[in-house]
């Protein structure tokens, strides 16, 4: 009996009376209410200014509850859907509080666990919040830990643009299946061109989804009618044998796209719902290193 | 010439989706790999950090020597074991090396359940710093199994299905991969609550 519990909660994260992972909305989620305006709006900058100076992402989630589920799975469960932190720098911090169950959690970004250690993430968690969360100071409480956690990764990282060599590694060989992907639009669109345009609306999504980026429904829809185009007009073109055929694809590809914020797809396909403030997770991964704690 | 491009299509796409299952299974093979490695990683944290703790709870209880000698003697164990790639292609490998993990985290959890009555261990910096780095490596060591299991299932899937599984056969011949069970004695990671 036992075996079977431990097998459902270890392999059916996602059951249904989980936990659902909130919408991103910005550096301070205070779902629970615990932070007074000032003092969010104090953080919100202080954390904005992190993020531009150090590239380092640091978010406060707050809930009410956690409605059952540990903090530790709930916590992954947040950090592997909002992504927070840099690509390929995975610098990101997110400081989970379950208000009733009075439960706390720093996840620390894979590239942060060398400086910020599960050791000194405990320590800011019993030595620096548990104090003051216990006398009911929410707002000294978060006050401090932001600057304990700013304090423990200034310096880790730089604001640069690194991540721009993801797209650099993936266009040839992006290239070389539009060629063949091309060839086969052409023969399917000298049969017919519903064929053709049914060969590019599958096949441009496919293709630019595993060899460039994943793509988010927005950006699904316009590749997909991009391919349809294609596949209708280009066999066209290529059939009178003249234009200047394959001057559709190259301007689609804009290197603003791969910046450090990220805010084309890094949040497109999780739970980051609204970017309205300015802010948009950059896509960094987590291994489960932390502390947690209670007040 | 009409005949043949009736042929061509069928063919284009039959070669493109036989090729795409060649190179899906070989990329979600090096999943699996990368995945394992983050797991092999967060166990042998796990293991570094046992002899400091083992130091620290003898200087305060010296006569739990059972418990103590029974924690060495799980890390002992668990080291014998060559952990390499091959053990996740081998289903008796991979259960002994589960099982030798699994008693290293029984071991581990009746030792925390000792240190309970030593309320000046408890307050010990040393020892409440060797505990969250316990915790966090126990979380690590959950969320790399989480994630390796499900980088094999979608391998395992990707090498049965129709047409990759004609595919492995004939070129790739890769095997099908062990993922980690629920423990038996249903061990959840230790956790202290203090």
């Amino acid at each position: 009996m036992l075996l079977i519990l431990v097998c459902v909660l270890f392999f059916t994260p996602l059951s249904a009376h989980a936990l659902d992972v909130p919408v991103l909305k910005g550096y301070v989620n205070d779902y629970a209410g615990m932070i007074s305006p000032t003092v969010r709006s104090e953080l919100e900058n202080e954390l904005r200014g992190f993020e531009v100076s150090d590239s380092t992402q640091i978010v406060i989630l707050t809930v009410p509850s956690l409605e059952g589920e540990v903090i530790e799975e709930f916590s992954i469960k947040v950090a592997e859907t909002w992504k927070i932190g840099q690509r390929v720098k995975d610098n990101g911090i997110i400081f989970v509080v379950a208000k009733q169950e009075r439960k706390m959690r720093i996840e620390v970004g894979r590239g942060l666990e060398g400086r910020l250690t599960d050791l000194m993430a405990g320590r800011i968690i019993d030595l620096v919040v548990k104090p003051k969360f216990k006398e009911g100071d929410f707002d000294g409480g978060f006050t401090s830990a932001i600057s304990s956690l700013i304090d423990a990764t200034r310096g880790e990282f730089k604001a640069d643009e690194t991540p721009k060599k993801g797209m650099k590694r993936a266009f040839p060989q992006f290239l070389t299946f539009l060629i063949i992907g091309g060839i086969v639009l052409l023969v399917t669109g000298s049969i017919s061109r519903i064929l053709g345009g049914l060969t590019g609306t599958i096949g441009l999504p496919s293709l630019v989804h595993l060899t460039l980026f994943p793509l988010g429904l927005i950006t699904l829809v316009l590749f997909a009618s991009l391919g349809l185009l294609a596949g209708i007009f280009l066999p066209l073109l290529f059939s009178t044998g003249r234009h200047r055929g394959g001057g559709i694809f190259p301007g689609m590809f804009d290197t603003g796209g791969f910046d450090t914020r990220g805010g084309f797809f890094g949040g497109g396909s999780g739970g980051g719902g609204d970017f309205g403030g300015g802010f948009s997770s950059g896509g960094g991964d987590f291994g489960g290193g932390g502390a947690s704690g209670d007040w | 010439m009409k005949r043949l491009r009736m042929y061509l299509v069928p063919a284009l796409m039959l070669v493109t989706l036989s090729g795409c299952g060649y190179n899906v299974m070989q990329k979600n093979e090096e999943a699996v790999k990368a995945a394992w490695g983050d797991v092999e990683a967060a166990y042998q944290r796990r293991n570094d950090l046992i002899p400091n703790l083992v130091e620290v709870v003898k200087a305060y209880a010296k006569h739990e020597r059972e418990t103590l000698t029974a924690v060495t003697e799980a890390r002992a164990k668990v080291g014998s074991i060559q952990m390499s790639k091959e053990i996740i292609e081998d289903p008796k490998a991979f259960s002994k090396f589960q099982e030798a993990q699994s008693a290293m985290g029984s071991a581990l959890a009746r030792l925390m359940v000792v240190v309970e009555q030593y309320p000046d261990l408890k307050a010990n910096q040393n020892f409440q710093d060797l505990q969250h780095q316990l915790e966090g490596t126990e979380n690590r060591i959950n969320v790399a199994r989480v994630r390796y299991n499900k980088a094999v299932e979608t391998f395992n899937t990707s090498i049965r299905i129709f047409p990759n599984s004609i595919t492995n056969n004939f070129l790739l011949h890769l095997k099908l991969k062990e993922p980690f069970k629920a423990d038996a004695g249903a061990e959840k990671a230790p956790k202290v609550q203090f």
